[in-house]
């Protein structure tokens, strides 16, 4: 059975020129590319071209750059270490929508002390800036707040947010995993202090990410113990890992505009042809303001996992925000967030597209999906008939 | 993604018994759209008192959805008085076990059962009623069905609890109190694992002897002593010299000495033997209290 893959927020598939690049790295040119010989040292020089790469997809300089692990430490760094850096400073502001790798982290500050603000959003996800705004002060150290949601894929006003936040002479961090690739950044031009983001979610491997860290922000390292990354991320650095982030950057780059159109076209399609075949659903999220890729929509009144089961045996790959799926009692916390009531978040299903997904799988996706929630609604004790 | 055996995903596709009968003898109704899950169940009888017919609606997972069925098939053509007596275990079982986060599926299909008979023998056709203090208001779950679910399934911890009946598993600002209760419960087993007590008058055994004085520091003293925010351990026995340990608000009070003898040592002596002679263990005392 062919596999149709609608779930790329929760990964992608390594890019088969990112594959090809990184291949020599692991048993041919295995250096260390701190080491003195040779032999290491053309490895360091491919590491400083991966660097260069990925800054020209943000639009910075490569020595804002620093390789981490993952998003997850990329987002951990940043506030962790703001906070380090600004001692006398002891709050942060984020959103109720935030990614765990974020909200996890300012749940555990609050318990150590610190203040946490969480910004609400609206019914379609959206936040309200004067609110913001209301509690930026003297005491806020950071503000983290993410460029896209992984969930809905509603995309906040960052670049506005940011500029607001620095004229208060405050630190804005963005967690940025769902939107490079997908949104054009250009840092450059634009007032984040610190941006994460995540090689896996960009056709590169699983265990690269990346910190962008303006030069002059002050930030405490998170990992001690060498010199790699100036100092500012210890650890010997995944090297294919690294150039194949490098190459997915420069792959995302090259037809940007072209890829993104595409994607948002097939998108559209699906989320239409789902709409127009299925009664009782509706889209979750800012349509108005949404990633290209993303489409989360919930059928009411039955339930994500067994929707999700059924899909899977058409080969059929997404996600739900439902309890069910995740193991906790209770649905998504950002479709709770959003106020999108009980009958609709458990019935909720994002499908998340890429460049490789096609028409053909986009159609039989369509053809598949109206029975299989006629046949659920046929199950649940909610409908009437 | 979830573990589910092949039993479960065969009665998830291919759900038995779905429908609504209009005639039915008993209905029951569990669950709600907030919850997750939920599942309507009837039945009609035939005139020796067996289920003639079954049928289900499930609002839910592939795991609630296939427990429903795997129930309307345990409990078709069973007599009435026998179907009363399946257990979520049961259900589990008959699916070849389900994945301990999904347990409350199962329970969920037991309750429905329950809810139906009632409603047949009650005659009404009012919703099933919650019975007893709600412990859980998240998922509005009773005192006295998370004491079924402890006893049916041997559950010790909270986890297992939240897994079985989904209590705790929202605000969790009740896991405390679910703890209250296994303890409570443990308390109960142990008192019933107990070696048997000896006859009046004969003399006994080493074993027998510290399990009646920790039996009597559990059911007889440590109650006592936690209404004050105290606690008490035993820590040794040596012929009929018992040491313990007072725990928190004991530890510090200046009446501890009373506590000792006219609480601990006056128990011990009444349900062990009248030859006990209680000590408290020294260094930890003086230390506290310093």
């Amino acid at each position: 059975m062919k596999t149709i893959y609608f779930d790329n927020n929760a990964t992608t598939k390594v890019a088969d020129e990112v594959l090809e690049e990184i291949k020599p790295y692991f048993c041919d040119l295995y250096g260390n590319p701190s080491s003195m010989h040779t032999f290491g040292g053309q490895v360091g020089i491919k590491i400083r071209e991966a660097r260069e790469k990925s800054a020209a997809l943000l639009g910075c300089d490569p020595s804002e750059i620093i390789f981490t692990g993952c998003g997850t430490e990329s987002d951990n760094t940043a506030i962790k270490g703001t906070l380090a850096a600004h001692p006398n400073r002891r709050k942060v502001i984020t959103t109720r929508v935030e990614h765990p790798a974020v909200l996890s982290v300012c749940r555990d500050l609050e318990n150590q002390g610190y203040i946490v603000v969480e910004l609400a959003v609206d019914k379609k996800g959206r936040l309200n800036l004067s609110e913001l705004e209301s509690h930026l002060d003297d005491n806020t150290a950071l503000v983290t707040i993410m460029f896209a949601n992984n969930e809905t894929g509603t995309v906040f006003p960052v670049e506005r947010i940011a500029d607001m936040v620095k004229a208060k002479g405050i630190v804005f961090h963005t967690d940025a995993v769902q939107a490079v690739g997908k949104i054009p950044i250009n840092l450059s031009k634009s007032s984040i202090d610190l941006l994460s983001l995540s090689g896996h979610k960009l056709h590169a491997p699983k265990g690269v990410g990346i910190l962008y860290v303006r030069k002059g922000t002050r930030l405490a390292p998170f990992m001690l113990g060498g010199h790699q990354e100036g100092g500012r991320r210890a650890g010997t650095e995944n090297v294919p890992g690294i150039i194949g982030l490098g190459k997915a950057c420069e792959l995302a780059m090259k037809n940007f505009d072209q890829e993104n159109k595409k994607v948002k076209s097939l998108r559209d399609k699906l989320e239409k042809g789902i709409l127009a075949e299925c009664p009782d659903c509706m889209v979750n999220g800012d349509t108005e303001s949404r990633l290209p890729n993303t489409s989360n929509i919930s059928f009411e009144l039955i339930e994500g996992e067994a929707i999700l089961l059924m899909l899977d045996r058409f080969g059929i790959c997404a996600s739900s925000g439902s309890a069910c799926t995740s193991g906790s009692l209770e649905p998504s916390h950002v479709l709770r967030a959003m106020g999108v009531p009980f009958t609709a978040a458990h019935g909720s299903i994002r499908f998340s597209l890429s460049r490789y997904n096609t028409e053909e799988e986009v159609d039989f996706t369509i053809e598949k999906i109206p029975p299989i929630i006629a046949r659920l609604r046929e199950l649940s004790p909610f409908i009437k008939k | 993604m979830w573990e589910y055996t092949d039993k479960v995903r065969e009665h998830f596709f291919n759900p038995r018994n779905v429908g609504e009968i209009p005639d039915a003898d008993g209905v029951g109704e569990v669950g709600s759209l907030a919850c997750g899950d939920a599942l309507k169940l009837m039945f009609k009888l035939d005139e020796k008192g067996r289920i003639k017919d079954v049928k289900f609606k499930t609002f839910g997972c592939a795991s609630a959805i296939a427990s429903s069925s795997a129930l309307t098939e345990i409990i078709k053509g069973m007599p009435l008085e026998e179907a009363a007596k399946v257990t979520n275990k049961d259900i589990a079982d008959y699916l070849g076990g389900l994945p301990e986060q999904k347990m409350h599926c199962s329970v969920m299909g037991r309750e429905a059962l329950e809810a139906a008979i009632e409603n047949y023998k009650g005659g009404s056709k009012k919703k099933h009623e919650l019975e007893g203090r709600v412990v859980c208001t998240c998922f509005g779950v009773t005192e006295k069905e998370i004491e079924r679910v402890i006893h049916e399934n041997n559950l010790d911890t909270v986890e297992q609890v939240t897994n079985y009946c989904k209590a705790g598993g929202g605000c969790g600002g009740c896991k405390g109190e679910i703890e209250k209760i296994i303890e409570r419960i443990e308390g109960e087993r142990a008192k019933q694992k107990a070696v048997p007590a000896p006859a009046k008058g004969q003399k006994l055994t080493n074993i027998q002897k510290i399990q009646l004085i920790q039996q009597t520091i559990n059911e007889q003293i440590r109650p006592a002593l936690r209404g004050d925010g105290g606690n008490i351990d035993l820590i040794d026995v040596d012929g009929n010299k018992v040491i313990v340990a007072l725990r928190g608000m004991c530890a510090q009070c200046a009446l501890a000495n009373i506590t000792m003898r006219d609480l601990v040592e006056a128990k011990i002596r009444e349900f062990v033997s009248p030859d006990i002679c209680v000590e408290e263990q020294k260094d930890s005392a003086d230390e506290q209290r310093k």
